[in-house]
């Protein structure tokens, strides 16, 4: 498997200029029923940088759940619904084919136009049109993936949504976002001195996170359309760990004055901080629940650190994990039926998914210093900070465990901290 | 597409991006004022233009200066001020007896100087998660203010911080190497 998909990056990306890195993508494994789609090679305006059809084929490819068909050696590429010789296409066992085209309009943007359609039925499943500026061609051609992805899986697609990670090189931090594909990377804040525990906004027009500018760890919260940033914590002590409610009203964030982490809530606006947790102990990593009724959180109340959970406007704790002697960073899936946390396996730490019906734990990761787990906003993935030859890498996994893909900064930094922001608009 | 030009080279280079990005029109930086609420003197901020796009980043860059203080016992290397350092045990926040004349010293120079502000931040070797290390940090420097409270010194001129896992050596193999991690740093300010 892992050869195949290899080659089909390479034959992707064979005509593509080398620049001054390498993006490692490796993926591996698959889900059992990939579904055989063609995306025939969008016609039209052949002087575009962005080819839409190969974006859109890389996508789909990387979440496992398609077999991208191959269209080079095709007599006929279709760029129009009318055009499609269905048979050609069926012979090739494709269940579905996507076609399209860019034409140049006035005013220097473009038509962006694409139907997905049945291959056996000859039907339209999705068709549509774009008009949109020249650097708008990569986003269009996720979004286009999304709506393939939706139609024929069921579930939202993810592939126009984005990351945010830390990136480490040389003795410089920068808080980073890039596209969910890791493509148009743009640096949020830089400093000399540590960024840890981006956190996003649910509407994702903001990031909070813990710089340590000021010599000790500060929450911000920054706008990133404006770059306006604000002290959402600067109390006596730490400042850290923020993680938004649902609704974006508040934050929860941990303090610890002149004592231990405690959890505390705080309004978006930095007014109403009340304290949630009451400990000798260490409480910390806070994360609300989907429903925003529960805060679950990372304590050593109890001996070894374990997750507990406590009602989101305080109350009493109560255990969540007893397996194992080291259980921490809680994020819950969008659904807010499984859990993921980070689990010490014998001295490996693994990513752990945890149903919450159930009880049943599985490990996901095969790292040995693998942490901060965030979801992917339609529960299908969990991107990961892993190690690679010592180096902080991104790594994600699909959240059966089936499919994986890693992520290196070839250019010798450190990458970690990752958080994937919420659904597209 | 427009990207940030100081960036490309450092980038993540999940780079097949960066095939694309070579292809982009650069921005130069412009320095214009960011919304920073932020009145320290000691952040400078500079934004980066990022384009019109819709999915445009504003940049800002918050470097930190260090001060370089004069003549100082705290800084001279003859004086037991000077020493900054306090070591733990694997999975321990007791301050071991060796380090008591460190604390001593820091206390009475303290107690003497009613108006100076300590900083203690604690540090974990790379072990675990960077927010709970975080915690497992703050417990170190929590420990030597208490040591120092027991010597007389109010709360009031210290602050406990933890740096966690940000400052540990990195790749550890053996134990010498973690040890030099569970440590507890003492910051005046202005140092």
């Amino acid at each position: 498997m892992r050869i195949i998909c290899w080659i089909f990056f390479c034959a992707i990306f064979l005509s593509t200029p080398i620049a001054n890195a390498a993006l490692e993508i490796e993926i591996s494994g698959g889900g059992a029923q990939q579904i055989p789609i063609a995306v025939v090679p969008f016609g039209g305006a052949a002087n575009i940088k962005d080819n839409i059809g190969e974006i859109i084929a890389a996508d789909l490819h990387r979440s496992g759940l398609f077999r991208i068909l191959e269209t080079r050696g095709m007599a006929n590429l279709p760029t129009s619904p009318s055009q499609i010789k269905y048979a050609e296409w069926v012979a090739l066992q494709a269940q579905a084919v996507t076609v399209g085209n860019v034409e140049s309009v006035a005013g220097g943007r473009f038509k962006v136009s694409f139907h997905l359609m049945d291959a056996l039925k000859q039907t339209q499943l999705a068709g549509m049109d774009y008009q949109i500026a020249p650097s708008q061609m990569r986003a269009t051609a996720h979004k286009i993936a999304d709506i393939i992805y939706q139609k024929l899986t069921g579930q939202a697609g993810i592939f126009a949504s984005r990351i945010a990670y830390i990136t480490k090189t040389g003795k410089r931090y920068a808080l980073q976002v890039a596209d969910a594909d890791g493509f148009n990377p743009q640096t949020v804040v830089s400093s000399n001195e540590p960024l840890i525990s981006p956190s996003w906004s649910p509407d994702g027009t903001k990031l909070a996170y813990v710089s340590f500018e000021k010599k000790k760890p500060i929450v911000f919260v920054q706008s990133l359309t404006s770059g306006n940033r604000v002290i959402l914590a600067n109390y006596k002590g730490n400042n850290s760990a923020p993680a938004w409610s649902p609704d974006g009203s508040k934050l929860a964030i941990v303090l610890t004055y002149g004592a231990n982490s405690q959890i505390y809530t705080i309004d978006s606006n930095g007014g109403g901080l009340k304290q949630i947790t009451k400990s000798n102990a260490i409480d910390t990593e806070p994360a609300f629940s989907p429903d925003g009724n529960w805060i679950y959180f990372s304590s050593d109340r109890g001996g070894k650190p374990q997750i507990y959970k406590v009602p989101a406007d305080g109350g009493s704790p109560s255990r969540v994990t007893f397996e194992g002697g080291y259980n921490v960073s809680p994020r819950f899936s969008p659904d807010g039926k499984s859990l993921a946390y980070i689990r010490n396996d014998g001295g490996k730490f693994r990513v752990a998914l945890q149903d919450l019906a159930s009880g049943q734990v599985q490990l996901l990761s095969e790292g040995s210093q693998d942490e901060s787990p965030s979801f992917a906003p339609n529960g299908r993935v969990i991107l990961y900070a892993t190690k690679v030859r010592g180096r902080g890498a991104l790594a994600a996994v699909s959240s059966d465990g089936k499919v994986r893909q890693r992520l290196n900064d070839s250019s010798g930094g450190d990458v970690r901290e990752p958080a994937w922001g919420p659904l597209a608009n | 597409m427009k990207h940030l030009p100081n960036l490309s080279g450092k980038i993540i280079a999940v780079a097949i991006a960066s095939i694309f990005l070579v292809a982009c029109k650069s921005t130069p930086m412009k320095d214009k004022p960011a919304g920073v609420e932020d009145k320290s003197p000691t952040a400078a901020t500079k934004p980066a233009d990022s384009g019109a796009d819709t999915s445009g980043v504003k940049e800002v860059v918050v470097d930190s200066n260090a001060n370089n203080a004069g003549n100082n016992p705290l800084k001279d290397p003859n004086n037991i001020l000077s020493k900054r350092n306090i070591y733990f045990d694997f999975d321990s926040d007791a301050v071991k007896a060796e380090y008591r004349p460190i604390v001593e010293a820091h206390a009475k120079y303290l107690l003497a100087h009613a108006d100076a502000k300590m900083v203690v931040q604690g540090n974990t070797d790379e072990r675990g998660t960077r927010e709970y290390n975080l915690s497992l940090g703050q417990r170190r420097s929590v420990a030597v203010k208490k040591a120092l409270n027991l010597l007389g010194v109010q709360d009031k001129q210290i602050e406990t911080v933890s740096y966690g896992e940000e400052k540990a050596a990195v790749n550890c193999a053996d134990e010498d190497c973690y040890q030099k991690n569970r440590r507890a740093d003492i910051v005046y300010e202005g140092d």
